[in-house]
């Protein structure tokens, strides 16, 4: 049960967004930059770093949807998205990704556990400045989604199937375009 | 020393924004709704809500940046030194302190929060929307206090130049950079 009037009929992050349409557009607007933009990542590594960090931080929604979309971008790989839950550094992933992971992680916890060496050791196995930026701020950015998800009590069904479909649809329109499913003023502009 | 290539002289936050202006756009524009656009709560009180949870995270920059902002909406630096040490018995209102119980609990994890919290909050007047935008302003500073340590950011000590940005921020709000130049770094 929500602790404040959420609109029914939304799960997890879209019925906050829907209670508070001019927060949302921006929230939507950074996942968007985040995940979706033009990067060196590719989606499906981006996603998993947003899913191994909903998943240290416990945020079911998060951790599902996320996962979801991730599977969607690997070629419906669903294993490889659980085993980066688990214990990604005996995933099927690039070591350069693995050392993304490490940052991430670390972030989650506290910006100030990010060393020179985890850097220089991302940065040794091909990442660039920009990749590093970039999964600092995933990393960053869902410790407020996943706060923000559970701070307001949303539901967070248990449904897989419903994640695996919007999943696949989030991975092939993107956050904004899907937005409009729960905004009455789409998210562009 | 900062972990990647930041432009130099952009303290904090300021160089995480000035090197991708992408990402720059929507935390501008998230930081501007939360604590500069109309809204029952006060900018004051909601930059004291980004102060208590910055402090909570120990990040020195966000802590000065708005702690500087909250002291100039209340005209009163004290204030904000209380609610850092010791909010409950800081000169707020109830509903303020209702409200930042929430927002620590939020910082560490939001499913912390409990039904009797927020019953405790609405008790003492606070709206769903305040009790939203409280949930929402403290996860959003878990992000911004995470981007700004996990980079490295260079945050400055100098006491004058928090004062300047909180004076900024105040007035004119989040939309646009309030380090135009970049700053003596020496």
């Amino acid at each position: 049960m929500p602790h404040i009037a959420l609109p029914p009929g939304h799960a997890g992050i879209r019925s906050a967004m829907a209670f508070r349409p001019e927060t949302a557009r921006p929230l939507n607007d950074l996942v968007e930059v985040l995940l979706t933009g033009p990067n060196s990542l590719t989606r499906g590594e981006r996603e998993l770093i947003a899913t191994y960090v909903s998943s240290l931080n416990c945020t079911h929604f998060c951790h599902s949807i996320h996962g979801a979309i991730a599977a969607a971008h690997l070629g419906g790989d669903e294993a490889l998205v659980r085993q980066v839950k688990t214990d990604f550094t005996q995933a099927a992933i690039s070591p350069k990704l693995k050392a993304l992971l490490v940052i991430a992680g670390k972030v989650q916890k506290d910006g100030k556990l990010v060393t020179p060496a985890d850097v220089e050791a991302a940065r040794s196995l091909g990442a660039t400045d920009i990749e590093i930026h970039d999964t600092v701020l995933i990393a960053a950015a869902f410790c407020m989604y996943n706060r923000y998800v559970d701070g307001l009590g949303t539901e967070q069904p248990d449904d897989e199937a419903l994640y695996r479909e919007r999943g696949r649809r989030v991975a092939r329109d993107g956050y904004v375009a899907v937005s409009h499913e729960y905004l009455e003023t789409p998210a562009t502009h | 020393m900062p972990h990647i290539a930041l432009p130099e002289g952009f303290p904090g936050i300021s160089a995480g924004l000035t090197y991708r202006p992408e990402t720059a756009k929507p935390m501008r524009e998230l930081a501007h709704v939360l604590l500069h656009d109309a809204n029952s709560l006060t900018p004051g009180e909601r930059e004291l809500i980004a102060t208590y949870v910055s402090s909570q995270n120990n990040c020195h920059f966000c802590q000065a940046s708005h702690g500087a902002a909250a002291a100039c909406h209340l005209d009163d630096a004290s204030v904000v030194e209380k609610v850092k040490a010791d909010f409950l018995s800081a000169p707020v209102s109830d509903k303020l302190k209702a409200l930042l119980t929430i927002a620590g609990k939020v910082q560490q994890d939001g499913k912390l929060v409990t039904a009797s919290d927020v019953e405790a909050a609405r008790k003492l007047g606070a709206t769903d929307v305040e009790i939203h935008d409280t949930v929402l302003i403290a996860a959003a500073f878990c992000m911004f206090n995470r981007y700004v340590d996990g980079l490295g950011t260079w945050q400055p000590q100098d006491q004058d130049m928090y004062a300047q940005m909180g004076k900024h921020l105040a007035e004119e709000g989040y939309t646009a950079p309030s380090i135009r130049q970049p700053l003596q770094t020496a």
